[in-house]
């Protein structure tokens, strides 16, 4: 399994905000220099002595999973730094190498500052003992000493709303109350550089917000804290800067909101073509103009739900082509995909095009869109599945439909029917 | 925090971040993540039974008890009234509480890594707490069952002696050891998962390779002098043999005399200290992978 990877240069560059994006001008309380890291995953999960005797060269066959592929970027002290990224995308991974649960393959990291050890809530609970044990446990785990623990133990408790559950076993506890047990022991940390692997799953609204109060606390206190986390409203609302990662690379980083709507594109913002490799698009063929145009031909950027709408974008040539497919794909502004045309939908062909020509392709359909903004990203391939795309521009333009709302994302025609009976 | 403010301001020099190892860090952490590892285990172990710590103390008097019924009222093996035999109640009980710690903290040792791999996985801590904490644990169940062994022996006769003095030496060995094997087991076992089956069967011979049922001067009557040689090549032989020797009674032969110069012990000893070092050695190297390999 090996993961492809993706010029960065064509991806970084296209979002990130450069007010935020550029190194912080503060010493970096972490710095990630070119780091990757290599799993070898042996194809029979655990090999026997009897195995190894039997066949003594086998075992070398291993399939490599690249986590994580040559990220480098730097954490400046007191920074609130999110990091997203589908699962599998290699976040986690990252995170251990800073802790050091992990050894990397190439690269360096440097951290400046005390560490927190922990990356994960309530590690090393154990079921069979009280909350009291637990949370001294916990806490030596977490670096500090014997008699911090304990001298720390009532206002954990306290924090965590837990005072008449004290000396029952962590197994009769609701999920709820470990969560908050385990974070009330986990904000005790005296490190400066605090690495949190998925916080706020759990926990309910009031205790969601007591635990939101202890992050902006740590942030006024100037400590350095990285989060990964699939919760963009918290990434939002707590990072100075976010990161995306996607199949162990580092596509994006900068301002959470950009980042923010870029996770979502990856999740929601499906396309029908992925990019194509950036030489491929250099030269070659090309999308030299998109537009959305009215019934009437006028091009147009807003629109009523009643009108027709056509999406259209012009493709120069530089190649001989058979029966491309062509694409037009809208998002909304989260980069949610809402609508995908293709010209070979339902057996329909495209023709053939030669080096030098020139194509205008043009979509029409009902603009039945709750009212918002748009965008649309034009693509164009070879002919076959639609895989190999020739070229591509992610959101070339937009519209902004306005009408009526019924809160719901399509604003269909209905025909309503009440029968008495 | 307690950490020295010079300490702190070293901190925020910039400072590279290494992979997982054995021994990183400051040792007041490994200790005190050790003790922690070593009480919770105590705790849990201990919560559900009725007689709690008691078995601890019960179970090698169980064992003792029937061996010694089979071996010397049934089965008449040994001939207790032999020189050397002496106070054959005391050597064998002696024995058999050495034995035990042996092999708990060994065979607990084997799965200890795998069964702590939430913690491997997501805290930064030395790795070697782990097989240190279960040696612990087994050292303060040996020290409590030396004391059931010495009320036993005081009551059967067995006179203090100055030799006595002896016993941490015994013990400090009889840890090497056992730390060493405890390291290159655990360290072993998450590659290697017939490790656990393989080593209870170990366990189970050296049980017999050793002078817990039958003293050395059987197996020096039964086989001869160059058996007896190979025999006190096993490092727990040599152990155990001391400990009856120094701490039971003199009658029968110190480790030394037996292998006929006190120059011979340094055979074991030097095979004591080459296991710890093996043990170290192969943990070590493995430390830095045992997270990503459970």
């Amino acid at each position: 399994m090996v993961a492809f990877s993706r010029p960065l240069t064509t991806t970084i560059s296209r979002e990130s905000a450069p007010a935020t994006a550029s190194a912080p001008a503060a010493a970096p309380a972490i710095s990630v220099q070119g780091v990757s890291k290599t799993f070898r995953l042996p194809h029979q999960q655990y090999s026997t002595l009897k195995e190894r005797v039997l066949h003594p060269f086998r075992s070398t066959e291993y399939d490599e999973l690249n986590a994580v592929q040559d990220v480098s970027f730097e954490i400046a002290e007191g920074e609130f730094f999110g990091i997203v990224g589908r699962n599998g995308s290699g976040k986690s991974t990252l995170l251990k190498c800073i802790a050091g649960i992990y050894g990397v393959d190439s690269g360096r990291i440097g951290i400046a500052g005390r560490l927190s050890p922990f990356i994960e809530l309530g590690v090393g609970f154990n079921m069979d003992l009280t909350a009291r044990d637990n949370v001294v446990i916990n806490a030596i785990m977490l670096g500090l000493s014997r008699r911090e623990a304990r001298s720390r133990f009532e206002h954990v408790i306290a924090f965590a709303e837990l005072e008449q559950f004290v000396d029952l076993k962590l197994k009769n506890y609701s999920s709820g109350m470990l969560v908050r047990l385990a974070f009330a022991t986990a904000i005790q940390v005296d490190a400066e550089i605090l690495l949190i692997d998925e916080v706020l799953a759990v926990g309910d609204a009031a205790f969601q917000q007591k635990c939101f109060e202890q992050f902006f606390r740590l942030k006024r206190e100037g400590k350095t804290i990285v989060f990964v986390s699939h919760d963009m409203h918290s990434v939002e609302r707590f990072c100075n800067r976010a990161m995306l990662m996607e199949h162990g690379v580092m596509r994006q980083i900068g301002d959470p909101h950009a980042i923010a709507r870029a996770y979502h594109k990856l999740n929601f913002g499906k396309l029908p073509h992925d990019a194509p490799a950036a030489d491929a698009s250099g030269a070659g063929t090309a999308i030299a103009d998109a537009w959305f145009e009215n019934a009437s031909g006028e091009r147009i950027a807003e629109v009523s739900q009643e009108e027709p709408l056509r999406m259209c974008f012009e493709v120069r040539f530089a190649e001989d082509l058979e029966e491309p497919v062509f694409a037009a794909t809208l998002r909304t502004e989260l980069g949610h995909t809402i609508v995908v045309a293709r010209s070979d939908e339902r057996g329909g062909t495209s023709g053939s095009f030669r080096a030098g020509d020139s194509a205008v392709v043009r979509f029409e359909m009902p603009a039945w869109l709750t009212p918002s903004r748009y965008l649309l990203t034009p693509s164009l391939a070879r002919a076959g599945t639609g895989a190999d795309a020739v070229a591509l521009v992610e959101d070339m333009t937009s519209i902004v439909i306005h009408g009526s709302s019924s809160g719901g994302i399509l604003e269909l025609p209905l025909k309503t029917e009440i029968e008495r009976s | 925090m307690s950490v020295p403010v010079e300490a702190a301001v070293l901190d925020q020099q910039p400072h590279r971040v290494h992979g997982p190892s054995a021994l990183s860090g400051d040792l007041r952490r490994f200790w005190s993540l050790t003790v922690t590892l070593a009480r919770t285990e105590f705790k849990v172990r201990f919560y559900g039974s009725v007689l709690g710590y008691l078995w601890t103390l019960v179970r090698p008097l169980l064992l003792f008890g029937v061996i010694w019924v089979f071996f010397t009222q049934v089965g008449h093996v040994n001939d207790t009234t032999q020189p050397g035999m002496e106070q054959y109640g005391s050597q064998l009980l002696g024995s058999i509480v050495l034995m035990q710690f042996f092999a708990e903290a060994t065979g607990g040792a084997v799965r200890s890594m795998v069964d702590r791999e939430n913690m491997l996985r997501k805290i930064h801590f030395p790795r070697l707490v782990i097989p240190a904490s279960v040696v612990l644990l087994a050292m303060f169940n040996l020290g409590l069952n030396l004391i059931v062994w010495l009320i036993f022996s005081l009551i059967s006769g067995v006179e203090p002696m100055v030799s006595w003095l002896v016993l941490p030496v015994i013990v400090g060995g009889l840890v090497l050891v056992t730390a060493g094997m405890a390291m290159l087991l655990s360290a072993l076992f998450v590659w290697f998962r017939d490790i656990q089956p393989i080593w209870e069967v170990l366990l189970q011979i050296l049980f017999y390779a050793s002078p817990v049922i039958i003293s050395i001067q059987t197996v020096e009557k039964d086989f001869g002098t160059t058996a007896l040689h190979l025999y006190m090549l096993n490092p727990l032989a040599v152990i155990f043999q001391q400990f009856r020797h120094s701490m039971v009674t003199h009658a029968t032969p110190s480790a030394g005399q037996a292998l006929g110069s006190w120059a011979a012990l340094l055979e074991p000893m030097a095979i004591v200290l080459a296991i710890f070092a093996v043990g170290f050695a192969v943990f070590d190297r493995s430390a830095a992978r045992i997270a990503e390999n459970l």
